[in-house]
């Protein structure tokens, strides 16, 4: 982060600060980000789960399509599954040395993160919709 | 990998610095794997949360039919393996949080939280599991 005699970076490089992978900060902002939002969302999902327990279908659905309960859980996985996905991303960086498996796995990973998601969201609003 | 001759594999065998393997396990090393293991399988796991969301958004059957699935020993061994991964890595995290505020870096204080995410992180996982029971008795 020293400016000295032996940096190489340009003074536009400096000032943006973004390093060669041109994304500074951003993968480590937001893995916290997600992570202290994960936090209340985490004991709510649990502590929906304790209240649920034993419940049958009429009960859970009626719980389900709460408007509250059904916006706290896509936020719950919305911002859960940006944090795994940057998470496993690290993962696969860490330990895929083949630059061929290392790509086909992150583009996997997004692909199941957005499956999972885009799976959630629609049953969330499907039986918020009253479907 | 990088084609550049500088970086490109080298004919002879060199050596390596010692891995993992040579040291002895500390608390913190220990509880530093356990948070990555545990990302991976809630990683999973997330499977699970879909299936459940989805199962209730279809039928009454597939969802009784999911239900009983989670029900069953296994289900139910699967799912507390689940709510203490989530615990774990709940509380590992919050102790990075700590840790980013630059406190709690001390080497014998690192150790202590170490142990305290594992302590807790059981301690929470039995209390789910008792107040879940004791709420329905299921």
């Amino acid at each position: 982060m020293s400016s000295g005699k032996n940096d190489m970076r340009t003074p536009l490089g400096r000032v943006r600060g973004l390093g060669s992978a041109r994304e500074g900060t951003e993968h480590f902002w937001r893995q916290r980000l997600t992570a202290i939002a994960n936090v209340p969302l985490t004991l709510f999902f649990v502590g929906l789960l304790i209240s649920l327990n034993g419940a049958g279908f009429a009960e859970t659905r009626a719980v389900l399509s709460n408007p509250l309960v059904a916006l706290v859980l896509l936020l719950f996985v919305i911002s859960g599954l940006y944090h795994m996905r940057i998470g496993m991303q690290v993962i696969i960086e860490d330990y895929v040395h083949g630059e061929g498996m290392k790509l086909a796995l992150l583009v996997l990973n997004t692909f199941f993160t957005a499956a999972v998601g885009v799976a959630a969201g629609f049953a969330l609003l499907k039986m918020a919709f009253g479907g | 990998m990088s084609q550049s001759p500088a970086t490109r594999q080298s004919p002879r065998a060199r050596p390596l610095s010692p891995h993992l393997t040579i040291y002895r396990p500390t608390i913190t090393m220990t509880m530093s794997i356990v948070h990555r293991i545990t990302g991976g399988a809630l990683y999973f796991g997330t499977l699970l949360v879909v299936w459940w969301l989805v199962a209730a958004s279809i039928s009454e059957s597939y969802f009784d039919f999911v239900n009983g699935i989670f029900g069953s020993w296994l289900g139910r061994l699967v799912l507390f393996g689940y709510t203490w991964a989530l615990m774990h890595h709940m509380l590992g995290g919050i102790r990075h949080f700590v840790w980013d505020t630059g406190t709690g870096l001390e080497k014998h204080t690192a150790s202590k939280i170490a142990w305290a995410t594992l302590a807790g992180s059981v301690v929470l996982t039995l209390a789910i599991w008792v107040v879940g029971y004791l709420a329905r008795g299921a």
